[in-house]
């Protein structure tokens, strides 16, 4: 990504327009002064098209805390661009807010303040997002040490040669490792009520010229609510059925996957990608590895492409039936389309049991090629899979759902985000491209070999939760064809590339950022290597998460029930949001 | 028309659940009359009903490559029947584990010198998350992913922290559950062995004949790859068959009574005697289940009353004593014993 970033600088100076923004031409894109930032952000939404902000997150490096964003347009397909704000204080970091210029930063930006701790001017509601506010510290800083604190980096020392293997419980007893903010008192906590006053709005007094009032009522939906396809909570601020307000909660299932990510090696984290978006492991495993090979510059052989693709489509195939079948199950259709979305997932991970080992979480993926080649028997399975038995159960989907006048009646015109909204919200995936943006990471920045496969970009202009369906049963299809050419040109040949294989990678010292169009949307690995064994900045753009920036857009003005069937769409898995 | 989508699904949901009971009454032999046990669903496809299997009265046929825990492997010594461990505690497992649920201790000679063989072994089972490295990056093929997934304790500690003698199955175990790996390793042994036999007679004569020695070694290098096969041929079969059956018959003179793991070295500092005395037994009842799963069936009624021992000595205390616990394992040993014992007979 470096190259291109230089060639960009080039042909762009910004500091002509915005004088004094752009303090420094770093390898890795632009230094910029924390207080011209805003404007330089106007000015690269309006007049150089960068439309499209992909992703924000932050590196604490031992001088200054680095905020960095990447930004992308989506009608011009161009190279990223970068922005770094470094700031120096790092006892208090304060940047102004991008929000107000692409809304698509809300999430990202809370969460950088989540974890950073940097403090950004003039966001509409900067809290902790993913972690409680009685929480202690911000956990991607350097120097923060978690509960159970170990060692700064795997392998602890502990285990081998001498290893006594003893309990983190014992080490360190529970309330010998807790500590709360200064001036916090968990026993004086307010009702979290009070966090909702924006959603709640002001009470307004008598309506429609009449005496009668209504009453804004904040329901709960969720933590433990089937409609929302895990942990997570929804509250809404309802006046009758309406939806008046809603604030996403999320953060129940954090482990801090970036941390863990940084104590890990390299190597160690496969494993752990296959639990951030549980359903599609073999996505994740691949956004990962192309990440850290874009460190280290290795070539992948061929067979391993190949198979590489081949998983990762037929993940997209479960990822999509279990979206659609679920969204059903969300509408009231109970488990029967979900349960043959289920049925058909169960062939598809057969054939991932009998390659990887592991039905769920494959850590199939290697820096360099694949763990394993395939087992005998498994491109026949995989024929008639895609030859006969999907295409067959398609058609079946089709009769059963596509024409049912309940769900187009439900879905038609619910949770519409135009489509500049779905691109300042920066939606990816299914829920960018149902708002008429046929923007597919596979063919505006083809990654693997995906530009060597016929296939469309699905879109649908309507922006509606239909669209969104329609969207993710025409990428089926077109998955069925990209697997189809890939089984047919799958050569022979080795799967890692020559050499014994390591345990320890080398990793020069840089930055990458992968994406890749994982089923849900822009996946995205961000990782930052000083040439030691672990990485030493670690993030994930998960897509779902930044999705859900719009749940509230698209929710008011709604009924309730609509309001589960918008988050159906989304198609949320909480391994990934809440990381 | 309004309602003709509706109709339509409702007629895929009709097609669904006949097609069900088409399947089932295809299947010879029925499922339902207790004709099969493990249920392979490779051609599973190809039916159209639902085809879930019915847990536990039948199960999947795993897949090879299938992983759960780790285990370690060990050889059997034909002669004097003593364990011998592959595992050299190299610590490389250790390092590569993500979560870190790896702990080794390396034993020691009389002389306080480390020797390339772990005096202790152990796995957090609740801390593993199955992926595997382990595995793939041993370089002595000691530590191997296990198929045994029913490892449901009451407690988490000690009954799920694993230590070497519990980890510890024989090489011919593996060779049952995974025998396309075991294979390729097996044929990659043998090259090297047969590398290093044309190389030593080579080496002493004189220096110069070093060189065309290389190429004779790589000749049988060459040849006993492709004699590899991916899947196990007959052959392959009958030759494992046959080891097998010579290992058995070597240890049925031992006897199952000769345990040949040395006393622990190191004794972890948290165990009480009691403890240690619960996890010995513990463990020659899993050696015991593990004994009779290799056994031929003829040998399994032998095999399979070996745990109970501890069993009357039960008492009938509601809280759960150690004792209680230890005859629960043992209960379970047995029946694992049996289960095991079944899979072979199928």
């Amino acid at each position: 990504m470096t190259a291109p970033v230089e060639t960009v600088m080039q042909t762009l100076p910004f500091n002509d327009a915005v004088p004094g923004a752009v303090l420094e031409q770093a390898k890795t894109g632009l230094v910029v002064a924390p207080d011209r930032v805003l404007e330089l952000a106007r000015y690269l939404r309006d007049e150089q098209g960068y439309d499209y902000c992909s992703m924000v997150t932050s590196i604490d490096w031992p001088q200054y805390l680095e905020v960095v964003y990447y930004l992308y347009g989506v009608a011009q397909s161009k190279e990223a661009l970068v922005l770094r704000v470094r700031l120096a204080d790092k006892g208090n970091p304060v940047m102004p807010s991008l929000t107000p210029v692409w809304p698509g930063a809300d999430f990202q930006e809370r969460e950088v303040y989540d974890m950073m701790g940097v403090r950004f001017e003039g966001h509409p509601n900067l809290r902790r997002i993913l972690l409680w506010d009685g929480f202690d510290g911000f956990p991607l800083r350097k120097d923060y040490r978690e509960s159970y604190y170990e060692e700064d980096s795997k392998p602890f020392k502990s285990r081998h040669p001498d290893g006594q293997h003893n309990w983190a419980e014992d080490r360190a007893p529970w309330k010998d490792n807790v500590s709360f903010p200064v001036g916090w008192d968990p026993d004086l906590w307010t009702s979290p009520q009070v966090e909702y006053r924006r959603i709640m709005g002001v009470d307004e007094g008598p309506r429609n010229g009449t005496d009668l009032r209504t009453e804004r009522i904040l329901v709960n939906m969720g933590p433990q609510h089937p409609s929302t396809h895990g942990v997570f909570r929804m509250v809404i601020a309802i006046e009758g059925e309406n939806v008046v307000g809603l604030e996403p909660e999320m953060g129940y299932l954090h482990r801090c996957h970036e941390k863990i990510g940084e104590r890990n090696t390299y190597i160690m984290n496969i494993p752990f990608t296959d639990r951030l978006d549980y359903i599609s492991s073999m996505s994740n495993n691949l956004g990962y590895v192309l990440a850290v090979e874009k460190l280290m510059g290795v070539q992948v052989p061929e067979r391993a492409e190949y198979l590489r693709v081949i998983m990762a489509e037929f993940t997209r195939i479960i990822s999509h039936f279990i979206a659609v079948g679920f969204l059903f199950n969300d509408l009231g259709a109970y488990f029967t389309p979900a349960l043959y979305g289920m049925r058909e997932r169960e062939l598809i991970l057969d054939l991932f049991e009998g390659v990887s080992g592991s039905r769920m979480m494959c850590n199939y993926m290697r820096f360099g090629g694949v763990f394993a080649d395939l087992p005998e028997g498994w491109i026949k399975r995989a024929r008639e899979l895609v030859w006969n038995r999907l295409p067959r159960v398609m058609e079946e989907f089709e009769n059963l759902l596509s024409g049912n006048e309940i769900f187009l009646t439900r879905t038609r015109g619910t949770g519409v985000l135009t489509r500049e909204e779905a691109v300042a919200y920066s939606m990816a995936g299914p829920m960018l491209r149902a708002s008429g943006v046929p923007y597919d990471l596979r063919k505006v920045a083809p990654y693997s070999i995906y530009d060597r496969f016929e296939f469309d970009v699905c879109s649908r202009p309507e922006g509606d939760v239909w669209a969104r369906f329609r969207v993710r049963m025409d990428e089926i299809y077109q998955s069925l064809r990209i697997l189809k050419q890939a089984i047919e040109q799958l050569p022979e040949g080795p799967i890692m590339p020559p050499g014994k294989k390591q345990y320890q990678v080398r990793v020069p010292a840089g930055e990458a950022y992968s994406r890749i169009e994982g089923p849900k949307g822009e996946l995205g690995f961000f990782v930052v290597s000083d040439g030691k064994p672990n990485p030493y900045r670690y993030h994930v753009r998960a897509p779902t998460f930044i999705n859900l920036t719009s749940l509230e857009k698209m929710t008011i003005g709604h009924k309730v029930a609509d309001a589960v069937v918008i988050l159906g769409a989304i198609d949320i898995v909480l391994g990934e949001v809440d990381r | 028309m309004f309602g003709s989508g509706v109709l339509k699904g409702l007629g895929v949901t009709l097609k669904e659940f006949l097609a069900t009971y088409i399947d089932d009454i295809k299947q010879v032999p029925s499922r339902y009359s207790g004709g099969k046990e493990v249920i392979d669903q490779s051609n599973v496809g190809e039916q159209d009903g639902l085809f879930t299997i019915q847990y536990p009265e039948e199960r999947r046929k795993l897949p090879e490559r299938f992983r759960y825990i780790p285990m370690l492997l060990y050889e059997t010594n034909a002669e004097t029947d003593a364990r011998d461990p592959r595992c050299t505690a190299c610590g490389i497992c250790a390092k590569v584990c993500p979560p870190q649920c790896i702990w080794i201790v390396r034993d020691k000679d009389e002389n306080g010198k480390p020797i390339t063989r772990p005096a202790e072994f152990y796995i957090d089972a609740t801390i593993c998350m199955n992926c595997g490295l382990c595995a793939e990056f041993c370089p002595f093929d000691a530590i191997k992913m296990n198929h045994d997934f029913e490892i449901a304790a009451y407690k988490r500690m000690p009954h799920l922290v694993f230590d070497l003698d519990e980890l510890s199955v024989p090489v011919s175990y593996y060779a049952r559950i995974r025998p396309t790996d075991y294979g390729e390793e097996e044929a990659v042994r043998r090259a090297k062995e047969s590398e290093k036999a044309a190389a030593k007679p080579a080496d002493k004569p004189a220096k110069p004949a070093a060189a065309p020695s290389a190429a004779a070694a790589s000749a049988p290098a060459a040849e006993a790859a492709p004699a590899a096969p991916v899947r196990r041929s007959p052959e392959e079969i009958e030759r494992l068959k046959a080891e097998a059956a010579a290992r058995r018959a070597a240890k049925a003179e031992g006897g199952e009574a000769a345990p040949a793991a040395p006393a622990p070295a190191g004794v972890s500092s948290k165990r009480t005697p009691e403890e240690i005395e619960r996890l010995k037994a513990e463990a020659a009842a899993r050696r015991a289940a593990k004994a009779a799963g290799e056994a031929p069936p003829a040998a399994e009624a032998e095999a399979a009353p070996a745990p109970p021992p501890p069993a009357p000595a039960a008492s009938t205390g509601r809280n759960r004593s150690p004792e209680e616990i230890e005859r629960l394992k043992a209960e379970a040993a047995a029946r694992r014993a049996a289960k095991a014992a079944q899979g072979d007979k199928e």
